[in-house]
């Protein structure tokens, strides 16, 4: 293989492996959207706090990777599941700009909280797959991003399970697409809501805990929210799939801008993306498009 | 009780409309008249700042709370403003033509985001002035030729026909002074037609539309004006920073303008006014309350941004209106003192309505 197409090789892995946890933040956040159309500007914030009690149970308690991540998976599940049944279901019916001020609010307080407890120091701890590689056909792969793509695939599966399987998956698919109709079938929507704040508050503990290892356990890891968005809107606004997509989409752009353009081109790639995607094709790649209704 | 009794016609758009009102605004006008002549240096310094941010908040109002158009990202205009002055008076352009130039370059760079701003709207327009904003900062940092990088540009002190006005007590009437133009203008500008448009856009977009308001013209000329409105204050802020580096203008200045537009209140600029004063003598007030805190407490640093996030949270929740409903509430029990009826300003109970396809 020619040296030019191995490093392509190179990068879209490390582009997908990237993207996968940006899809699975932006995951999180359709979530709550689709469902309570509040566009949760807290997520990076449950990211930061899942990672630093990782980080705190791991290197502090000395529990090992697996113990430490069903117990953050559910206790920020709870924490999340508490942000929406004590604080957030109260903004119901109000404009959606009183959701962005609210979860804007809130991230100020989770990021406050977590620098109160944990210290505003950067922290880092090792996963199991921590420092090991596999070469495949000359391309690279670290362990732990083969792990993350693994595990943001199985996410994503069960979440399309669920939606379409189960009979709780449906009855929050039928609460996100008429609250009222699906109140007066008996559907109880307001612990659905917080059902699903929980179910993505699940996502942004995984995805924290995982891209922690990757990069550094640190409060400007909310920054992640900003890349999710990107993908959010390149994928379509409101589509579960198309924020898969998007993620991973954005992840590859990403590393390809860093090599194929000019320097600096890398840390904006993502919201040129999102300028563009909105002015050109506001509905993205696989959102469905809505008349306007006056 | 006070009643309105309107004798002319005119005194139906009186600014100040009660003899009482004219006491009030007068005894502020000479207090911040006279406030250089006692505080300390450091003081006017502050208050200097604080009335920059006034102005960086009302220019917010105008978009936010007028038009309805949600800004995530006026920070670049700060930022647009202040590297265009410093810039200008390098070139050796005047104090007093930098300014206001400043405030235009910074007002066409809001039409050039603003033309998106036709196409889409609420939390989409939110998305596109957050990355506008980003992109903005590292352009800034990329292009060294003009704003030093991130190296940082060394700005001029500000002279006014030739007699400086860098020392804190007279920068603090340069900004005094632009502060009340910006709000005189602001004022009277809400009362015109054009700031009838901007309301009626903000309420429904179809009514307006109906009524004969173009209302494409009317979003990008509010993105423009609030831009440039900003801009002005950039160019004052960077007097006040003294050394510009693109840090200086990251997303959490933007989300700081917004905060003040909120806790203020929308769609007001006593609002605007209240909730810049509110939300730059928080670190203050927290600084305070860290002194009384035990020392281990005190020394953690989350605790500003905890509180700024706590006294946002507490007013979407239980003041919508903000520092400026709280206000006329408090306005209406004086002047209806034994008749006051707290259902007047009672919240109608809503039912969650989609936005989704609007």
């Amino acid at each position: 293989m020619s040296s030019a197409l191995e490093l392509f090789a190179q990068l879209t892995v490390n582009g997908i492996a990237v993207g996968a946890i940006y899809a699975l933040v932006a995951l999180g956040i359709v979530l709550i959207h689709k469902a309570t159309e509040v566009l949760n500007f807290a997520h990076g914030d449950l990211l930061v706090l899942s990672a630093f009690s990782a980080w705190a149970l791991i290197e502090g308690a000395g529990l090992p990777f697996w113990l430490v991540l069903p117990i953050v998976a559910l206790g920020i599940g709870v924490v999340s599941y508490g942000i929406d049944a004590v604080i957030v279901r109260r903004i119901a019916g109000q404009p959606q700009f009183a959701g962005v001020m609210l979860t804007i609010a809130l991230a100020f307080m989770l990021r406050g909280l977590v620098m109160m407890g944990f210290g505003t120091d950067s922290q880092s701890y090792d996963t199991p797959w921590s420092g090991q590689s596999t070469t495949v056909l000359g391309v690279t792969i670290a362990d732990l991003s083969l792990v993350i793509m693994g595990v943001v695939f199985v996410i994503a599966a069960l979440l399309w399970v669920f939606f379409r399987k189960t009979r709780l998956g449906v009855a929050m698919q039928a609460a996100s697409q008429n609250q009222l109709a699906a109140h007066l079938n008996g559907v109880r929507v307001k612990r659905l809501n917080s059902l699903v704040w929980a179910l993505a508050g699940v996502t942004a503990a995984i995805a924290g805990m995982f891209l922690a290892p990757v990069t550094l356990v640190d409060t400007a890891l909310w920054l992640i929210t900003l890349k999710a968005l990107a993908a959010i809107v390149l994928g379509g606004f409101g589509s579960l799939p198309g924020a898969v997509l998007g993620g991973v989409l954005i992840g590859l752009i990403e590393q390809y801008a860093g090599v194929y353009l000019p320097d600096g081109f890398k840390d904006i790639a993502a919201y040129l993306v999102l300028i563009a995607v909105l002015i050109l094709k506001p509905n993205g790649l696989l959102g469905d498009a809505h008349g306007r209704r006056v | 009780m006070r009643f309105d009794y309107h004798t002319r016609y005119r005194q139906g758009f009186a600014l100040l409309r009660h003899p009482s009102d004219w006491l009030a605004y007068g005894l502020l006008a000479v207090v911040l008249l006279a406030l250089p002549f006692f505080a300390s240096t450091y003081l006017i310094g502050e208050l200097g700042y604080v009335l920059i941010l006034c102005i960086a908040a009302m220019g917010l109002m105008a978009l936010t709370g007028f038009t309805g158009q949600v800004s995530l990202g006026h920070a670049s205009f700060v930022a647009i403003g202040a590297y265009a002055h410093a810039w200008l008076l390098a070139q050796g352009v005047p104090f007093v033509l930098a300014l206001p130039l400043a405030g235009v370059i910074s007002a066409e760079a809001g039409l050039v985001v603003g033309i998106p701003a036709i196409r889409v709207s609420g939390l989409y327009l939110a998305m596109v002035t957050l990355a506008f904003s980003i992109v903005v900062e590292q352009v800034i940092g990329m292009w060294r030729g003009v704003t030093g990088g991130f190296m940082g540009m060394l700005v001029e002190t500000p002279r006014i026909f030739g007699v400086s006005v860098g020392a804190p007590k007279y920068f603090y009437y340069v900004c005094l002074f632009v502060a009340v133009l910006v709000l005189l203008a602001l004022a009277n500008l809400m009362r015109s037609g054009i700031g009838r448009a901007f309301t009626g856009v903000r309420d429904s977009e179809a009514a307006a539309y109906a009524l004969g308001i173009e209302v494409k013209r009317v979003k990008v000329g509010a993105f423009g004006l609030s831009a440039g409105i900003t801009g002005l204050a950039g160019a004052l802020m960077a007097h006040h920073i003294g050394y510009l580096t693109p840090d200086a203008f990251t997303l959490l200045l933007s989300l700081d303008l917004v905060l003040m537009v909120v806790i203020g209140g929308m769609g007001s600029l006593r609002g605007a006014i209240l909730g810049a004063v509110l939300i730059s003598f928080l670190p203050k007030g927290v600084a305070l309350l860290k002194s009384a805190l035990p020392d281990a407490m005190a020394r953690q640093s989350g605790l500003e941004i905890f509180v700024a996030g706590l006294v946002l949270a507490l007013f979407v929740l239980f003041e919508p209106m903000g520092l400026n409903g709280r206000w006329l509430k408090l306005r209406a029990l004086f002047e209806s003192f034994p008749l006051y009826r707290r259902d007047t300003f009672r919240r109608q109970k809503t039912y969650m309505k989609s936005e989704r396809s609007r």
